[in-house]
């Protein structure tokens, strides 16, 4: 310390101008006043996956800040909840936060809801929840791969994976009716029970799809350029993924095992047998654009798993035997999460003993995994920033609430 | 057919204005087909329809009712935009990937102008499009049109270089300039074909060509100018109605040029591909246009299997794969040539 007190202060060496101008490359770039610009990404972006809005600070294409605005979709989810007649009916507004996966939303609510009441569901609700929250990852997955293969600019897959979707929506459909928004699982039970071919369309469509998530792989996850523009792009390391607190495939492509559904088990997950995957830097370095790309390709592989075993376990029973006449839950608190497609999805919710909740409080995953953006960000080109944001996968309609 | 209209009319400003008036009969209806064109392939790969109902039969005139629909459409001119600049740019663009077509030979029988330079003039009057976009870009006064235009002078002006290197290497062979000599050298059987020539170096050269003509022309994997994901629509985000009309044209209209030069030089441009049978002006132009289609239906495959490259791996395709590789085939041609022949 002393040493380096002592020491001669290091000037900057100062370049030598020549009198008729700078000589030199070097010299000339100096010479030039060159300044950032700020570039407004969005609200009205083809890549920026609904009204997200970017101030890129760039020197010329390449990156040096990233702020996202967010609220332009903002619908007051919160405080509706606390208007609501009964808890009932805060299910069809869970179902429009992340609208590509909405089953899961409303699962996590059911749950959080159920143990607000300390309310057991027959098993068979359980199973046909945790087939369709699954189905739901798929849904999403597909969305969040299909966009992202547009957003590197392949368009072909984007419509492969809309066709496949098709596939999975026609099953809500055919089970109660709606294809997006489907107010499906309610506290103690269900809506609907499942169609008579339930089992047979439900294995169908698994032996459909696997050969589709081969086919993806090689027209999209495998090719070149496709590998040139997402490895070594957007790392985010554990640590750093973690200090975050980010979940879901963006934490998991950072090569930590952490699920909801192993970790702090709900519903039957328990009960049936999958594996996590995780990013193991393949192609680049662990945490990169195409770990937690292939994160999500590999989840709906252990989905379709979970959707065949948990088909055949399907026990027989009444799908609205423990739907309560009246919900009027005691005076307390409660915070219970779920792992969504987009991370770990928590609900906090405060009852005062009246029929309508004094407070819902949602955790967002894709909120928190938005704010890792500029930390993964700096640094890199614009077009980067389009491949970041994809890999990240984030709905607006979740983020904003 | 120059010599035809002479007899005909003697007035030689007519005749060659009605020259000038022949490559459009082709550009526009090719435009219109190639767009609707496109829309089915990509459909078809994608386990879509496309469009099914305008016109009835598949659809097929989809893209008249666009063009249509985009002559009605408000002629805006943003505030802020330079006016002059910006009105002045789609001309220029068209003016440049049109003014290619004065020396592609379509026939045997017709060539706009038969200059001793052709391949040359054809060089060197397609760059005229990277002024018009840089001026879209800049008139436009729009940060995504302007990093649109930036990339594509940056991207245009690299891959010409093998291009021209690509191109040198046929006329090391070919000993001319001459689009139409070269047609003619390369006549009689398929064999005969300058892509089957000094194997593998002119193949190679083709490859070259190719890839780095998708570059010129803004196409899959190279279409970052206007990559929509990033840059909303590039240089062309702030035009709309008959101006966006024109560029969108004379990006058909570029599409065929390089897809004519490159079956004109590699594959034999109007020449029968079994020698005397079903050669013939007419036959010829046959020819030259199903082998110009072709060229059109391997860019629009391209472009919905491929993603995109980023601006700098783009570079490095064009600066350290595509040249290095197009002076070895000069090289590799040259000494063929020279000692070999």
């Amino acid at each position: 310390m002393e040493e380096t007190m002592t020491q001669p202060p290091v000037t900057p060496v100062a370049p030598q101008a020549t009198p008729q101008g700078p000589a030199t490359v070097a010299g000339f770039a100096r010479a030039l006043k060159t300044e950032e610009m700020v570039i407004s990404m969005g609200p009205q972006h083809p890549s920026t996956h609904g009204v997200l809005r970017l101030e890129l600070v760039v020197d010329g294409e390449v990156v040096v800040d990233v702020i996202p605005h967010i609220g332009y979709l903002h619908r007051c989810f919160e405080k509706h909840c606390e208007h609501m007649t009964n808890y009932q009916q805060v299910i069809p507004y869970a179902d429009r936060m992340d609208y590509v996966a909405a089953m899961s939303n409303e699962l996590g609510y059911v749950v959080a809801a159920e143990r607000l009441l300390k309310i057991t569901v027959p098993e068979r609700v359980e199973y046909i929840r945790v087939i369709m929250a699954e189905f739901s990852r798929i849904v999403s997955h597909l969305i969040a791969i299909g966009t992202y293969g547009m957003d590197i600019g392949a368009f072909t897959p984007f419509l492969y994976c809309m066709r496949d979707r098709e596939r999975v929506l026609d099953i809500f459909e055919q089970t109660c009716g709606a294809r997006l928004l489907y107010n499906y699982m309610w506290i103690g039970g269900l809506s609907h029970d499942v169609p008579a071919n339930f089992a047979e369309k439900v294995n169908d469509f698994c032996r459909y799809f696997r050969p589709k998530i081969r086919e993806l792989n090689d027209l999209l996850s495998y090719n070149k350029i496709f590998i040139k523009r997402t490895a070594n792009v957007g790392v985010l390391p554990a640590a750093v993924a973690l200090n975050y607190g980010v979940s879901g495939p963006v934490l998991r492509g950072s090569g930590v095992a952490w699920d909801l559904r192993k970790n702090d088990p709900y519903s039957v997950y328990g009960k049936l047998d999958f594996e996590i995957p995780v990013g193991k830097g393949l192609k680049g370095t662990v945490g990169d654009c195409w770990d937690r790309y292939m994160v999500r390709v590999h989840e709906m592989e252990q989905s379709v798993n979970i959707i065949e075993q948990a088909v055949a376990k399907l026990p027989p029973g009444d799908i609205a035997a423990a739907i309560p006449k009246r919900i009027r839950p005691e005076a307390g608190d409660i915070y219970a999460r779920t792992e969504t497609p987009k991370g770990e999805l928590g609900y906090y919710i405060v009852a005062d003993g009246t029929a309508s909740p004094f407070r819902v409080k949602v955790k967002s995953p894709c909120f928190v995994n938005l704010s890792a953006l500029p930390a993964m960000s700096r640094g890199a080109m614009i077009a980067d920033i389009v491949a970041i944001l994809g890999s990240i996968d984030i709905v607006l309609g979740e983020v904003d609430r | 057919m120059k010599e035809l209209l002479l007899d005909a009319l003697h007035n030689e400003a007519l005749v060659y204005t009605l020259m000038a008036f022949v490559p459009l009969a082709w550009v526009v209806p090719f435009a219109l087909f190639a767009v609707w064109w496109e829309r089915k392939i990509s459909a078809h790969m994608q386990d879509r329809l496309g469009p099914m109902r305008t016109g009835g039969w598949h659809g097929w005139a989809q893209t008249i009712a666009d063009i249509l629909k985009l002559i009605q459409k408000e002629d805006i001119i943003p505030a802020a935009a330079d006016r002059k600049l910006y009105i002045l740019a789609p001309y220029l663009v068209f003016a440049g990937s049109y003014a290619a077509y004065a020396a592609i030979p379509f026939s045997a029988a017709y060539v706009g102008a038969g200059i001793n330079i052709g391949l040359f003039y054809v060089i060197s009057i397609s760059s005229l499009v990277v002024v018009g976009l840089l001026m879209a870009g800049w008139a436009s006064n729009n940060k995504w049109s302007l990093f649109g235009a930036m990339r594509s002078a940056a991207q245009i002006v690299s891959y010409e270089v093998p291009v021209a290197l690509a191109i040198l290497a046929v006329v090391m062979v070919s000993g001319s300039f001459d689009l139409q000599e070269i047609n003619r050298q390369q006549a009689g059987w398929f064999w005969h074909w300058f892509v089957f020539q000094k194997f593998p170096f002119l193949f190679g050269a083709l490859l070259i060509y190719f890839v780095a003509s998708l570059a010129e022309v803004n196409r899959t994997p190279f279409d970052i100018p206007e990559a929509e994901s990033e840059l909303v629509a590039g240089y062309h985000t702030e035009y709309g109605g008959m101006r966006f009309a024109l560029l969108f044209l004379s990006e058909y209209a570029n599409m065929f040029a390089v897809s004519a030069i490159a079956s004109t030089l590699f594959f034999g441009g109007w020449n029968s591909p079994f020698g005397e049978a079903l050669a013939g002006p007419v036959w010829g132009l046959f020819w030259f246009l199903t082998k110009g289609m072709a060229f059109i239906f391997v860019q629009m495959w391209l472009r919905w299997t491929l993603p995109r490259l980023r601006v700098d791996q783009l570079m490095y395709v064009g600066w350290k794969v595509l040249i290095p590789f197009s002076f070895v085939i000069v090289l590799g041609v040259g000494f063929w040539v020279m000692a070999l022949r």
